[in-house]
């Protein structure tokens, strides 16, 4: 296994380099220039903003700013944002806090509502209870959350006036007060992400569920005499796990690249809608860093992946 | 894994089919067993009746579909208006008839080259032992990680022009978008098959096909592929609607359709301003989005049991 | 009015026969505004108006409580100089300020300068080429240091220096600021500069500490610590930022205007869209303030209805247009496509231009989409009032176009299509995303239909579309389609520089990499000769004449075809009275407001 690691860990190096080549390929060839909110505006002269360009680099070659961007990356220096003009990691770091936080916990909750309705309905197919669960997962995920979002503020911030709809990351209260606005300003984003995320989860654990339930070996452990507990938990929810697993280590990339349009909507300060500003803008090196820290965490989630699945089914070997 | 499967969980359908009732072949067996399924049944019947609408709708309520009336605007479902109209007074079930065809058509087809993809990646990557994983889930990697929107950005402007002189406009935009949908959302249905060739490579039943002498193509289609399908036909479901939904997202960006065409995710986008005031205009394109998705589901699952033998319907 | 008696009026002013108030009243019943009257006194040598447009209530400074703006773009610098858009300007006008201010009518306000140069004052030379500035006495820093002509003249060596990098450069780099005494500036023009509140003044103009920014000029300009931790002379001191999300600041104590500011502290979030914007000032009253609010008017009647806030507008140099590209953009000639060598098979033809111009239902567009967020108009420049064309006017009759295509000789095809010799009247119609923009699209389309003229909509996404990537062939300045619409800003109440895009030289072609501010790539030599003689006119109604005459050539060929002139739409709760302008930052005069 430990031989396994390190060689696949090496095999990550060269893969996130040419993972990184192609991002700032594509980045790079990308349309737009970070300038197009002052193009109309006769008072920036074309002259200044070619200057500009020229100035952060703009007008070389691909090849020498991908070389220049990874010798910088190489000892530490992560660029500064063509929008704020300070350091990409100082940005980046800002934002860290409040996306774990939001996206986090919103996974935390999809988990915590599909692995109990999803295990429970496989168990009683076609029941009352599966599908009520059913139909509310069709809703939940054929709904976007720019709808929901916006349902979400109508009903709770507008009409009913219960929560604030607008994210603050600086809110001044000590003590539980501070707790009990932090709750109140993150319960509408983190619902409208974690029930939509719930809705695909439920459905993926429903079907893992069933797939493994009428094999035989739990009608083997149920003939054993064991409880039905034991054998939901034990026998059947272990081997439904694998895609579970699977998705889980999909989305939790995801928990640091944020979720932008729910960013936008709540105006929470995370990853998401720094990403979606810096797109929006073409702000190369703050879009760079981004996709990049990304790209390490998919690389580094596949692998856990991967390791789970030897743990969750021995017979999984990767020789 | 607990205990030994006694009964393979490949156990041939067709083999017993064949034994016990001799003449029943497996696709008649399979369409007797989905039929049983009363769900799914009703969910065809739905899914037929969302096409036919979309397909010969227009002939039935030929409305122009861009007909602007500003007497009329957002009005409440009427006997004019059967799905009341949008702020410039525009008919919205005419709207829903026509953008209907390019939601389903994309939703639908976006499906398909997700999942095709997504499975053939996944399963090559699953059955290889040698360099051929390491690859595909490098390239897998690698589209996870690829920034979507200045992607998108980049495809639509290198390929947007040859596309239409090939396909005309409205072709043209719809092959680029079934395959920039399809191409960039296939990345977990290959993590989750191969995660279920991982596991069903090392069964029973396969090594007794291969000790019976079965090539790899017929083990991986055969064998294991009809096993690890559940999630498959989970996630190519869920598919439809983020399909339908990223269709919206694309014209939102202007990378899509032009915004005069009334797809269902872009009238569901329209509409969310005049949630409080109109809300049958969201209420149509969200419902039609819901049945499509909710029919599209329940056959999938239809499909699920009928082709697994172990249930007895 | 002719421009003798005009000249009488203003004699009579100067001698004090006639009071300012009395010339501006005379001068407004013949249809000329404010702006414009206080304009010709002013460079007749009589005083502006030395009071902003909001009366300020409160008798002494703080005791408001917090103050709460939304902006949904997000400011993400704080140095004006690098302000990339608006929200970044908004963001520093809050620290830092400028010499004088414009405000909503288009008055020059002071603000750091004691007086607002005349030729009375000696502020103005005689012969355009002179301006001194008197810098207001005893401005403080937030660190407490006083503001001195230094600070003045090292703004002008910082924004000039072209390794500074600063989007403002283009209003320093072609004048030379001298330090005349401790207080007082003088700027040097190369040429008679009619306008000649450019430097220093609103958003281009605000002045930076030399003991800050001192060492940071040039490349290093992006090291400098004050660019995250402003310290200016502005009303509110700043507390923290973080780049595209929120700013908070608290009040000055030693603000140097006196009972200025009202409010205690201040935050500013960024983030969001328009929509939920509004929402959030009309109806759940969580801010005090949104700004830019781009809706549909009949949303935001909506939310006003509950009566929590109110929305006001003011008029803007900002005009949303049409271009008809009388270039081909189907056919490439060396390497670039609409090239000026080329003709537009039909779009070239007055009379086919002269249709789609009454094919545009102005007034409709103005009442079920703009509202109060556009004056439906035919005139190119619409304010300050004196440059606007009084000829100018616009149409709608789908039967008069109809007419003069048959007379033309383009005829309806089976497809209800009409053409000439073969060439069709089909035409791709661009704009960029924006919602209103793409409902003004399909009225328009609906239009041409019923006309024979097939339009083909197509929406570019705003940060390609506005781009000067030379790569992208959707940019607006590439005008690779038949016709385009957006709209183009005239940043401060004079139209000169703004009009620079009607002259042959600001052609945008591939040999300029499309940097050209002539989009439509039409010149007329008349045009051409108007403009350069107004660069130099000193006398303002000639000069104002010179400049309706270039925007006429323009907009009475059919190429330009104006649609509304834009209003900046904000939203505040009912008890707060702010101050915003369309010629300046909505926080330009954030001392000023005040919660009742």
């Amino acid at each position: 296994m430990a031989t396994y690691l390190l060689r696949r860990l090496l095999i990550a190096i060269p893969s996130l380099l040419g993972i990184s080549l192609i991002l700032f390929t594509v980045l790079a060839l990308a349309p737009g220039d970070p300038f197009s909110e002052m193009a109309t505006n006769p008072n920036v002269p074309p002259e200044v903003r070619e200057a500009i360009r020229a100035s952060f680099g703009l007008n070389d070659p691909i090849m020498v700013r991908y070389l220049r961007w990874l010798g910088a990356m190489a000892q530490g220096d992560w660029g500064f944002s063509f929008a704020s003009r300070i350091n990409v990691d100082t940005l980046i770091l800002q934002r860290v806090p409040t996306t774990l936080f939001v996206v986090g916990s919103s996974q935390i909750l999809a988990l915590c509502i599909a692995l109990p309705v999803g295990i429970y309905a496989a168990t009683r197919p076609y029941s009352v209870f599966d599908q009520i669960a059913n139909t509310l997962a069709f809703v939940g995920f054929s709904l976007p959350t720019f709808f929901t979002g916006l349902l979400f503020i109508l009903i709770f911030s507008v009409s009913l006036d219960w929560f604030p709809f607008v994210y603050r990351s600086d809110i001044a209260a000590t003590g539980w007060r501070w707790y009990w606005e932090m709750f109140r300003q993150a319960i509408m984003p983190i619902c409208v992400l974690g029930l939509f995320q719930a809705a695909s989860y439920t459905r993926y654990v429903r079907s893992a569920v069933l797939d493994v339930i009428r094999l035989d070996y739990v009608t083997t452990a149920r003939a054993k005499g064991l409880g039905e507990k034991t054998v939901t938990l034990r026998h059947i929810t272990r081997n439904a796990l694998i895609p579970v697993v699977t998705l889980v280590a999909l989305q939790m990339p995801a928990v640091f690249g944020g979720a932008i349009v729910t960013e936008q909507i709540f105006r929470v300060p995370g990853i998401g809608s720094l990403l979606i500003d810096a797109i929006l803008a073409n702000d190369t090196p703050v879009i760079m860093a981004v996709t990049f820290v990304f790209a390490c965490l998919v690389v580094i989630f596949n692998l856990i992946a991967d390791v789970l699945y030897g743990w969750l089914d021995p017979r999984i070997s990767f020789s | 894994m607990a205990g030994s499967t006694l009964a393979s969980p490949s156990a041939d359908p067709v083999l017993g089919a064949v034994t016990t009732a001799k003449v029943i072949s497996p696709g008649r067996e399979t369409w007797r067993r989905f039929r049983q399924h009363r769900l799914a049944m009703a969910s065809t019947v739905i899914l037929s009746l969302l096409i036919l609408g979309v397909v010969i709708g227009p002939w039935l309520w030929p409305v122009p579909i861009n007909e602007i009336d500003f007497t009329a605007q957002l009005q409440r479902p009427s006997l004019n208006h059967p799905f009341g109209t949008d702020d410039l007074g525009q008919d919205i079930l005419a709207r829903m008839m026509y953008g209907g065809r390019i939601s389903l058509a994309v939703g639908l087809a976006a499906m398909v080259v997700a999942t095709t993809v997504g499975v053939c990646i996944g399963a090559l990557a699953g059955m290889s032992r040698r360099i051929v994983d390491p690859i595909l889930m490098w390239v897998t990697d690698l589209f996870l990680s690829l920034p979507q929107l200045p992607l998108l950005l980049l495809i639509i402007y290198l390929f947007r022009e040859q596309l239409k002189a090939a396909f005309g406009v409205e072709g043209g935009v719809f092959v680029l978008i079934v395959v920039v949908i399809g191409g960039l959302r296939w990345m977990p249905v290959a993590r989750l098959v191969r995660a279920q060739f991982l596991s069903l490579r090392e069964k029973e039943f396969v090594e007794a096909a291969r000790a019976s002498g079965a090539t790899k193509m017929r083990q991986m289609v055969r064998h294991i592929l009809p096993n690890a399908i559940g999630p498959v036909i989970v996630a190519s479901t869920i598919e439809v609607s983020s399909a339908i939904i990223a269709e919206s997202t694309l014209s939102f960006l202007g990378l899509g359709f032009p915004p005069d065409i009334p797809t269902w995710g872009r009238l569901l986008f329209d509409a969310k301003d005049h949630l409080d005031s109109a809300p049958h205009w969201a209420l149509f394109p969200g419902a039609a989005i819901f049945l499509t998705v909710l029919s599209i589901n329940f056959i999938g699952d239809g499909l699920r049991d009928a082709l697994d033998p172990r249930r007895v319907i | 009015m002719n421009e003798q008696d005009l000249r009488r009026l203003i004699a009579n002013v100067k001698d004090g026969a006639l009071s300012r108030r009395s010339f501006i009243q005379k001068v407004a019943a013949v249809g000329l505004a404010a702006p414009l009257a206080n304009q010709m006194l002013a460079f007749n040598g009589v005083a502006m108006a030395q009071n902003a447009t909001v009366e300020y209530k409160p008798t002494k400074a703080g005791g408001g409580g917090p103050l709460k703006i939304l902006l949904w773009q997000a400011p993400t610098l704080l140095n004006p100089h690098f302000a990339s858009g608006t929200k970044d300007q908004i963001a520093s006008r809050i620290f830092f300020e400028p010499l004088a201010g414009w405000d909503k009518e288009g008055n020059l306000i002071p603000q750091l300068a004691a007086e607002i140069p005349s030729k009375t004052n000696g502020g103005l030379s005689a012969d355009g080429k002179e301006v001194i500035w008197k810098i207001k006495q005893g401005v403080k820093w937030h660190d407490g240091k006083p503001l001195t002509a230094d600070d003045v003249v090292f703004t002008w060596e910082y924004a000039a220096d072209p390794a500074t990098a600063a989007y403002t450069t283009g209003a320093y780099k072609d004048i030379t600021v001298t330090k005349v005494d401790e207080h007082t500036v003088k700027i040097v023009f190369k040429e008679a500069t009619p306008f000649w509140a450019d430097a220093f003044v609103g958003v281009t103009g605000q002045i930076l500490p030399k003991h800050h920014f001192g060492e940071y000029k040039g490349a290093k300009s992006r090291e400098a610590p004050a660019n995250l931790k402003p310290v200016g002379t502005g009303p509110y001191k700043f507390v923290d930022f973080k780049p595209g999300d929120i700013i908070t600041a608290e009040r000055f104590t030693d603000y140097h205007v006196k009972n200025q500011p009202h409010f205690d502290t201040l935050e500013v979030k960024g983030g969001g869209d328009a929509v939920s914007a509004a929402r959030a000032v009309l109806q759940t009253g969580e801010f005090d303030y949104a700004w830019n609010l781009q809706v549909e008017d009949e949303v935001l009647k909506r939310m006003e209805t509950g009566g929590r806030g109110k929305i006001s507008a003011v008029v803007s140099g900002d005009i949303e247009f049409i271009i008809l590209n009388p270039t081909d953009p189907w056919t490439e000639v060396d390497g670039e496509r609409s090239s000026v060598k080329t003709k537009h098979p039909t779009l070239s033809d007055p009379k086919v231009r002269e249709a789609i111009n009454l094919l545009i239902d102005r007034d409709s567009v103005q009442k079920f989409i703009y509202g109060r967020g556009g004056i439906a108009t035919a005139s190119f420049v619409n304010e300050p009032k004196q440059f606007k064309s009084q000829k100018l006017k616009y149409e709608f009759s789908i039967d008069k176009a109809n007419k003069i295509l048959d007379d033309a000789g383009y005829k309806k095809g089976a497809d209800g299509i009409r053409e000439k010799d073969g060439k069709k009247l089909k035409y791709v119609f661009q704009t960029s995303i924006n919602a209103p923009r793409q409902k003004t699209q399909a009225i328009i389309k609906q239009a041409c239909q019923r006309a024979g003229i097939d339009l083909e909509l197509k929406s570019v996404t705003a940060s390609v579309f506005f781009s000067s990537d030379v790569a992208n062939p959707d940019t607006y300045t590439k005008l690779y389609v038949d016709m385009e619409m957006y709209t183009t800003t005239q940043p401060q109440p004079d139209p000169e520089r703004f009009l620079n895009q009607f002259t042959s030289w600001e052609v945008a072609t591939k040999e300029n990499k499309w940097l050209g501010r002539n989009v439509s790539r039409y010149s007329d030599p008349a045009a051409d000769e108007a403009y350069k003689a107004a660069q130099k006119e000193l006398d303002p109604v000639k000069r104002a004449a010179l400049l309706i005459k270039v925007n006429e050539i323009f907009c009475e060929a059919n190429i330009i075809l104006p649609l509304l002139s834009r209003t900046r739409v904000a939203a505040s709760v009912n008890n707060l009275t702010h101050d915003h302008s369309g010629w300046d930052v909505d926080t330009w005069n954030l001392a000023a407001w005040y919660r009742s």
